[in-house]
């Protein structure tokens, strides 16, 4: 009879898609790709808030800026969202945040991108969260509970995003020619960056099969990305934008957009270090960390403070 | 699990989405103490109303069954059938039973 191992057991399990939960038995290498994947998309959640804010004091309406307040503070709920269920793997919140601070985590490449003009917060909300929300959904249905269950809030949260973005775009394509302009600079600078956060195609894509064999990753990457682009493709004739791809057609046989190539030199120089922004990103993070431990430690120094007095009333 | 007395303890958040319905457990957080955990549950897992009524519980005073016994811990109840009323039988036509 052959031996059935825990490993036996738990693929079982997945196959079955029952999901794992915190302290149930998992392989050391799941476990492993979970927290790189969560801790980054958690990270990506905080940094995400960076580009946006940067427009928060210069937003064109009191409309506008209620938004995209209610967005980045959502941005930060997600991040919370994601580290907790991280958490529930057995890595702290401060080794995460280390990771972070010392680049040995990752964040989207996306938010290495500057943010120059109003309009770019239209393209992100319309491009960035769009795919984003495209990588987010079956992530509803990941085989680990936590996971799931976080992405679901991230899900129902974050479909307003990308309405608020495709809103600003299309009123300003209702104003004058500057403000057409405009935003069709957005895209061209945004299109080709959010296509390539589906990340690199599926033969390249070396964890890949394993995580969809463990229920982690249900479709592939370039599975997501021909349907962002089918969907984006009808979007900007809405809009009444070009997408910056001279290879963008319909292809009738494959019922699918056809699309050009992806520069991935310029992905994996973002990746390593060397995007526009990416030096500014961590910096602005590794400060407010630093300028807020003592914040930390006063609302410590104050819990325990608040806790003693307690115990005194209660003692005479 | 840190030790460091620096760090703020985790907290586990139980959420009435209304009246008539029980706590729901929806993640966890950082704080300082409860009554900051109550303040942070309300930012981070409420910004939509879901919630009429909230429980913080630290993480460390939960306990909780272990996965691993879950088939010897609830095997009592696997073979009581008779603890279901379709376990018994009835002639056709009797109502409201």
């Amino acid at each position: 009879m052959k031996e059935i191992t825990l490993a036996d057991k738990f693929q079982a399990k997945i196959d079955q898609e029952i999901k794992i939960e915190p302290k149930d038995w998992m392989p050391e290498k799941y476990r492993k790709t979970l927290i790189r994947q969560m801790s980054q998309h958690a990270h990506s959640e905080i940094v995400g808030m960076l580009p946006e804010g940067n427009w928060i004091s210069r937003a064109p309406t009191l409309r506008r800026k209620l938004g995209l307040l209610a967005k980045v503070q959502d941005e930060a709920g997600h991040g919370l969202y994601l580290y907790s269920a991280t958490e529930t793997l057995g890595i702290d919140r401060e080794t995460l945040l280390e990771q972070l601070h010392t680049g040995k985590a990752k964040y989207s490449s996306i938010f290495n991108y500057p943010t120059t003009t109003w309009a770019d917060i239209g393209a992100i909300g319309w491009l960035v969260d769009g795919a984003a929300i495209m990588n987010q959904v079956p992530l509803c249905r990941c085989s680990y509970g936590p996971y799931a269950r976080a992405m679901v809030r991230v899900c129902k949260e974050e479909s307003f995003h990308q309405r608020q973005g495709f809103e600003i775009l299309m009123t300003m394509m209702e104003g004058n020619e500057a403000q057409k302009h405009m935003v069709q600079d957005a895209v061209n600078r945004w299109w080709w960056p959010s296509m390539m956060m589906f990340g690199p195609s599926d033969g390249d894509s070396p964890n890949s099969a394993q995580s969809m064999k463990w229920k982690i990753k249900r479709f592939s990457n370039d599975d997501l990305r021909q349907k962002f682009v089918d969907i984006c493709a009808e979007q900007a004739q809405i809009l009444g934008i070009t997408l910056p791809d001279p290879d963008l057609k319909w292809n009738e046989e494959r019922q699918h957009y056809d699309f050009g190539e992806i520069d991935w030199s310029e992905f994996w120089n973002v990746v390593k270090g060397n995007g526009p922004c990416n030096k500014e990103r961590l910096d602005a993070r590794v400060k407010a960390h630093e300028e807020g431990a003592w914040v930390r430690e006063a609302a410590m120094a104050h819990a325990e403070k608040r806790r003693k007095r307690k115990e005194a009333a209660q003692v005479a | 699990m840190s030790t460091n007395k620096k760090n703020w303890p985790l907290w586990e958040i139980f959420i009435r989405s209304k009246q008539g319905l029980n706590h729901k457990h929806v993640g966890s957080l950082h704080a300082a103490d409860a009554q900051m955990a109550m303040e942070n549950a309300r930012d981070v897992y409420t910004r939509r109303m879901e919630g009429v009524s909230i429980w913080v519980v630290e993480s460390k005073n939960i306990h909780a069954s272990s996965p691993g016994d879950a088939e010897a811990f609830y095997e009592p109840a696997n073979d009581k059938a008779y603890r279901h009323p379709t376990f018994y039988e009835l002639p056709e036509g009797v109502k409201h039973i």
